[in-house]
C-alpha cells in the first residue's frame, strides 16, 4: 500500500492547515469560551447562538458565503485588499481563516463547559490571595480545566482535518496550496480511481483513529 | 352492495384512462442540463400525462448511485463515456445511448469588458486566476484543457483553480475571485444571448466535441413512459428548445 506523492502533499497540507487552526482557535477561543462560562450579559444568548451557527449550516453554504464575501465584490474582500494582502479565495490562508469560522465551536464549546464546571469557588479563594485575575487563569482554570482544553484542541483539529465542503468551494483545488486531504481523496472518487480512494481513505482513518484515541484513552473515567 | 359493486366499477373505469397512460419516470439528470430537462419534462408531462420526477447532479456521482441501485429509469449524462460504462456492466439497455446535445465551451468573465473577440486577456495572461473544470471529471474542463492545448498556451498550475463541477466553475467566476473561466455555454446564454458579463464561444475545431449521450437504464426498460421520454428528446421541437440554451444538437 503505497501513497503517491501527491497523496503525501495533501496530507502534509491537512496537518499544516489543522495545526494552525487549532492554534489561531485556542488563541480566539479561549477568551471567547471564558467570557461565555462567566457573562451576565444579556449577549450570552445571541452570542452562543452564532458560534453554534457552523454546525447547523451546511459547509457547501458556507463555503459559498465565504466564497462571496472574501471575493473582490464583498466586504471582506474588500477589506483584505484594501490593507494590502489581496484576496483570500484560492489561498491557503483563505483555507485558515475559513476553517477558524468553521471550527470555532467545536473549540469553544468544550472549553465553555470546561470553564463552567469549576465553579466560583476556586476563583474566590484565589482572589483572597490576591490572585490577579490572569495569574488566576493560569495557575487555577488551566490546571482545573485541561482535559476540556485537550477535548478542544483535538476536536478543533480534527473537525479541520475532516473538513470538505468549505474548502472545496473556497480552494480551488490548488496543488500544495489549497488540495487537501479530503479533497484528493474526493478527486480520486470523482474519476473511478477507486483503489487510491481507498489508500488514502485508510490512512486518513487510521490516522484519526489514533488521535481520537490517544484523547479517549487518557481521559479519566467521569467519577 | 349495487351501490358499493357501481362505485368499484366506476373507479375501475376511470382508472385506466389514466393509468394505462400516465406513467412515472425517475430522471437523473447532468447539472448543466438541469433547467433544459425542467422545460421539457413539462412539456412532455402536459403532452403525454405522463409525471416526471427530476434528480439533478454530477454525473459520476449518478454512476455510483445507479451501480449500487439507484431508482433511476433514465440518465441524461453530462459526457457519451458514462452512459457507455453503464451498458457495459447491464446497468443500461444496450443500443439506448444517444447523443441529445452537443456541450459547447465559453471562456467568460463576470467583467463586462474582460473578455473580447480573440480572447486577448487570456492570451496575454492578464488573469490572476482562470477557473477550469476538473479535466479528470467533467468533460468541460477536458475541453478546456484542449482548447488552451490547441491554442499554445500555457497557464501554470498555480494560476489554474479547478472547480469541482462546471457549476463551481461558473461560480468561481461569477463571484468575480477568478476573472476568467472556461464554462459551458448554457451556463451563460438564454434565448440566444449572453445573459451577464463578456464571453468567447470557444470554437468547437479547439477541442473534442462534448457529447452529453442519454441513456435507459435497466430499471427502466419496461416503463413505458420512459421510454417515450427518450423517444421525446429527439423531437425538432425538443431539440429546438436544447439549442436555445445554447447546447449543438
Amino acid at each position: 500500500m503505497t501513497l503517491s506523492a501527491d497523496d503525501w502533499t495533501a496530507l502534509a497540507l491537512t496537518a499544516q492547515l489543522a495545526a494552525l487552526v487549532t492554534l489561531i482557535l485556542f488563541v480566539l477561543g479561549t477568551p471567547l469560551a471564558w467570557w461565555l462560562a462567566r457573562t451576565t450579559s444579556n449577549w450570552r444568548g445571541p452570542v452562543m447562538a452564532v458560534v453554534a451557527l457552523p454546525i447547523v449550516l451546511p459547509p457547501t453554504v458556507i463555503g459559498f458565503y465565504l466564497l462571496i464575501a472574501l471575493g473582490p465584490n464583498g466586504p471582506g474582500g474588500q477589506f483584505t485588499q484594501a490593507i494590502g494582502i489581496g484576496l483570500l479565495p484560492f489561498t491557503f490562508w483563505g483555507l485558515v481563516v475559513a476553517s477558524v469560522i468553521y471550527s470555532l465551536p467545536f473549540m469553544v464549546q468544550p472549553l465553555q463547559a470546561a470553564f463552567e464546571a469549576i465553579g466560583r469557588r476556586p476563583l474566590e479563594s484565589a482572589a483572597t490571595l490576591r490572585a490577579s485575575p490572569l495569574d488566576t487563569f493560569f495557575s487555577v482554570v488551566v490546571p482545573l480545566s485541561w482535559p476540556g482544553f485537550l477535548t478542544a484542541g483535538v476536536l478543533a483539529f480534527a473537525h479541520t482535518v475532516g473538513e470538505f465542503g468549505v474548502v472545496l468551494m473556497l480552494g480551488g483545488n490548488l496543488a500544495g496550496e489549497t488540495r487537501v486531504a479530503s479533497v484528493q481523496l474526493y478527486d480520486y472518487v470523482e474519476a473511478f480511481d477507486y483503489a487510491g480512494a481507498h489508500r488514502l481513505a485508510a490512512v486518513l482513518m487510521v490516522f484519526s483513529f489514533l488521535v481520537l484515541l490517544a484523547v479517549y484513552a487518557r481521559r479519566p473515567r467521569a467519577a | 352492495m349495487h351501490r358499493l359493486s357501481a362505485l368499484m366499477f366506476a373507479l375501475g373505469l376511470g382508472l385506466p384512462g389514466t393509468s394505462a397512460h400516465a406513467g412515472e419516470v425517475a430522471l437523473a439528470v447532468a447539472a448543466n442540463f438541469l433547467e433544459p430537462a425542467r422545460v421539457i419534462s413539462a412539456a412532455f408531462t402536459r403532452a403525454t400525462g405522463h409525471s416526471v420526477h427530476i434528480s439533478g447532479g454530477a454525473t459520476g456521482k449518478f454512476y455510483a448511485q445507479i451501480v449500487n441501485g439507484a431508482p433511476f429509469d433514465v440518465l441524461l449524462a453530462a459526457d457519451d463515456e458514462t452512459p457507455a460504462r453503464l451498458i457495459a456492466g447491464k446497468q443500461a439497455v444496450p443500443g439506448s445511448a444517444f447523443t441529445y446535445a452537443v456541450g459547447r465551451l465559453a471562456l467568460w468573465s463576470a467583467d463586462d469588458k474582460k473578455v473580447d473577440p480573440a480572447a486577448t486577456a487570456l492570451r496575454n495572461g492578464q488573469f490572476r486566476f482562470l477557473a477550469v473544470a476538473n479535466p479528470k471529471t467533467a468533460p468541460y474542463g477536458r475541453a478546456a484543457l484542449e482548447t488552451l492545448k490547441s491554442m499554445q498556451i500555457d497557464v501554470p498550475d498555480n494560476k489554474r483553480v479547478v472547480g469541482e463541477s462546471i457549476a463551481q466553475t461558473w461560480q468561481f467566476a461569477a463571484s468575480g475571485n477568478a476573472e476568467l473561466g472556461f464554462v459551458a455555454l448554457s451556463q451563460i446564454w438564454k434565448d440566444g444571448k449572453l445573459t451577464r458579463g463578456s464571453a468567447w464561444v470557444v470554437p468547437d475545431s479547439l477541442h473534442t466535441p462534448i457529447r452529453q449521450d442519454a441513456v435507459l437504464l435497466t430499471r427502466g426498460q419496461n416503463n413505458a413512459a420512459a421510454r417515450a421520454l427518450l423517444d421525446w428528446m429527439k423531437q425538432p421541437a425538443t431539440q429546438r428548445i436544447i439549442q436555445s440554451y445554447g447546447y449543438g444538437t
